[in-house]
């Protein structure tokens, strides 16, 4: 059994390292990326071969995408070319809409996330979400929506609950204006800090990943910035993937830009160089406002 | 210009509206219709007033002769003409209550599966099997009650809630049973919310915005954490609207609990035994009722009833909107 196992993980291992090879002129500009950063950056995330299915409406074709810990990932595209359904299927949310069918993998570090033994709710612990709109529960306080997570996850003591929320809100740039209101209703601010506090929200659980559907297409210019500024900010400890329709917003946020047309992915490359010379003639149409 | 030409012209950009469909500019058709059917809603709110007003009327004479006493006294005695109405009102209170206890765990058990968990090819198919549930008519409810149900409790369910209510010394189950009682009341009036109640909450439910379910899971939930976090939570008062409208139904019921509640006006905290009801009172006596007094001690049950039913359902609908307001922001 476990030397089938180990089988199976030398089988992925090379299957890796081929994807690696066929995809070698994306990995030297990812290497001269990286020179200018000065940091090393390892494999977080992998989409191998992955279709999505809505009823018989076939929503993606063939995905192959890899995600790099601690870059901020954007994925621009039209609207409905299947950028949310991609994002969902990171973190296994697509399966839960009704009628919907998922093939090829995905990779989390080492593991595969649709592997049996793989919980999808301890998926989704790690590899976090924040919506299009934003979504505090409304019946629940400031301080309930942070500490909400971690209680799902059975932590009952309100020391460790008090020491999060506090630093879920920090992190999330929310503290200073909500910390003599944490008894308040979530419902009750603003929208750019229920944004806010909704990734505090996401940040509460020990994830690794966030990924983020539109997080500012509800919000105003200057929310927004302060959104983009968090970006930056949480790079330092989590790797993150954005959908945007804001490409000024991607080329500011993020490292690596990925563009896709009708449920495929037309070009993924390093942000600089996606919007200064990308390979692909849909891709400069698209970027320099030709369609979409 | 011809009239082709000018069609060409607009393009298919403007659509004017068809001639014969418009009201015309002095919009005299709209204010028409807006003061007509502002007519027909005071109508209805004028003849519930006018309801109320003659109950009240007709109720003169018992409340003259017996005052207060009418609502404390539980002697109902058409031939010496004493009047007390509290058998009534306990036996439809607590056959209500019978009532909603069975049927609230059902009915949102039922539209929590329908909205939530059932397949989406499930989903209308049981709801409407459920909701024609409340298309039968009431006395249907009644015949099958004394014929089959009544004779089904006395035999299998009433013993196994006597020998129970002996083991815990539960004063609510003592035989022996006819078959005829509260509790039967009870039941036959479950089934009958039972549609009230399905169809509101799957409506409070489905108006929970499914950004709730999706961030709840997004955090992690499972199923059941999800349904209680995103769906239940913020839909309590919502519920709380379902099940008071559900009461209201299940005060008025007149034939089907008449049918089996064995109509015995006493105050008994055995609901094995039989009862009576204000709805069921007023049908059994009105027709044969020994004297004026008796006529009015039967209007008099009519307005407590119309009361306690208005209220309710006035608190029930102002608490449905209040939650669907909510979502609205
Ligand atoms: N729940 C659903 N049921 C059926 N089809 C869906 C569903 N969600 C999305 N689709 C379809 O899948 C395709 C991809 O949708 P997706 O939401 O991923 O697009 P998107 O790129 O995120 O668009 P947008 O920029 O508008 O958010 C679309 O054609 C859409 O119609
Ligand atoms: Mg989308």
């Amino acid at each position: 059994m476990i030397d089938e196992l180990a089988e199976k993980d030398k089988k992925k291992e090379k299957k890796k390292v081929e994807n690696q090879e066929h995809r070698g002129e994306a990995r030297k500009i990812e290497v001269a990326h990286h020179e200018n950063e000065g940091e090393q950056h390892s494999l977080k995330m992998k989409a191998e071969g992955v279709c999505a299915w809505f009823g018989t409406k076939q929503a993606l074709y063939d995905v192959n995408m890899a995600i790099y810990e601690k870059d901020v990932t954007a994925i621009i595209g039209p609207s409905g070319c299947g950028k949310s359904t991609l994002i969902r299927c990171f973190n296994r949310m697509h399966e839960t809409v009704p009628g919907s069918r998922f093939a090829g993998d995905i990779f989390l570090e080492k593991d595969s996330i649709f592997d049996p033994r793989m919980d999808p709710v301890v998926v989704r612990r790690r590899v976090g979400m924040v919506f299009q709109k934003p979504t505090p529960f409304p019946t629940l306080s400031i301080y309930d929506n942070v500490a909400i997570g971690l209680r799902l996850n059975g932590m009952r003591d309100k020391k460790v609950l008090d020491e999060v929320v506090e630093k879920s809100l920090r992190k999330a740039a929310l503290w200073e204006e909500v910390k003599d209101s944490l008894q308040k209703a979530g419902g009750a601010l603003s929208g750019g800090q229920q944004q806010r506090l909704c990734i505090a929200r996401a940040l509460a659980i020990e994830l690794e990943v966030l990924l983020m559907d539109e997080p500012c297409s509800a919000l105003d210019p200057i929310s927004t910035t302060k959104i983009e500024e968090l970006i930056h900010e949480l790079r330092q400890n989590y790797t993150i993937i954005i959908v945007t329709h804001n490409m000024q917003q991607a080329a500011r946020v993020s490292q690596r830009t990925a563009f896709m047309l009708n449920g495929k992915l037309i070009e993924y490359d390093a942000t600089e160089k996606m919007f200064t010379n990308p390979e692909n003639k849909l891709t400069e149409d698209y970027i320099t406002g030709r369609f979409g | 210009m011809n009239p082709s030409a000018e069609l060409t012209d607009n393009g298919g950009a403007k659509p004017r509206a068809l001639p014969l469909l418009s009201f015309g500019k002095s919009g005299f058709a709209d204010k028409f219709f807006q003061k007509l059917t502002a007519f027909f809603a005071f109508l209805i709110l004028f003849l519930a007033f006018l309801t109320a007003l003659t109950l009240w009327q007709a109720s003169a004479p018992t409340f003259h002769k017996m005052g207060w006493n009418f609502l404390t006294s539980s002697d109902w005695d058409p031939i010496n003409g004493i009047f007390g109405s509290v058998p009534f009102v306990y036996g439809t209170i607590v056959s209500s209550m019978v009532a909603l206890f069975i049927a609230v765990p059902f009915g949102l058990g039922i539209s929590l599966f329908l909205t939530e968990l059932a397949p989406m090819k499930m989903r209308d198919p049981v709801a409407f099997l459920v909701e024609i549930l409340a298309a039968i008519p009431s006395v249907v409810y009644g015949l099958w009650g004394i014929f089959l149900l009544a004779p089904f409790m006395r035999v299998h369910v009433d013993p196994v809630l006597e020998a129970l209510g002996g083991a815990l010394r539960l004063p609510f189950f003592k035989g022996p049973s006819t078959g005829l009682s509260l509790f039967t009341a009870g039941v036959i009036l479950s089934i009958m919310i039972l549609p009230t109640i399905t169809a509101i909450s799957r409506e409070v439910f489905e108006a929970v915005p499914n950004t709730y379910r999706e961030s709840a899971r997004a955090l992690g939930a499972t199923s059941w954490e999800t349904i209680l976090l995103s769906v239940l939570k913020p839909s309590r008062v919502g519920l709380l609207g379902a099940i008071m409208l559900a009461l209201g139904r299940a005060l008025g019921e007149t034939m089907a609990v008449t049918m089996v509640i064995g109509n015995t006006p006493q105050v008994s905290i055995n609901l094995l035994a039989p009862a009576h009801s204000m709805a069921s009172v007023i049908a059994n006596e009105f027709s044969e009722a020994v004297s004026d007094l008796h006529i009015s001690a039967l209007a008099e049950i009519g307005l407590l009833l119309m009361v306690i039913t208005l209220v309710l359902n006035i608190v029930a609908h102002l608490l449905v909107w209040a939650t669907a307001a909510k979502f609205q922001k």
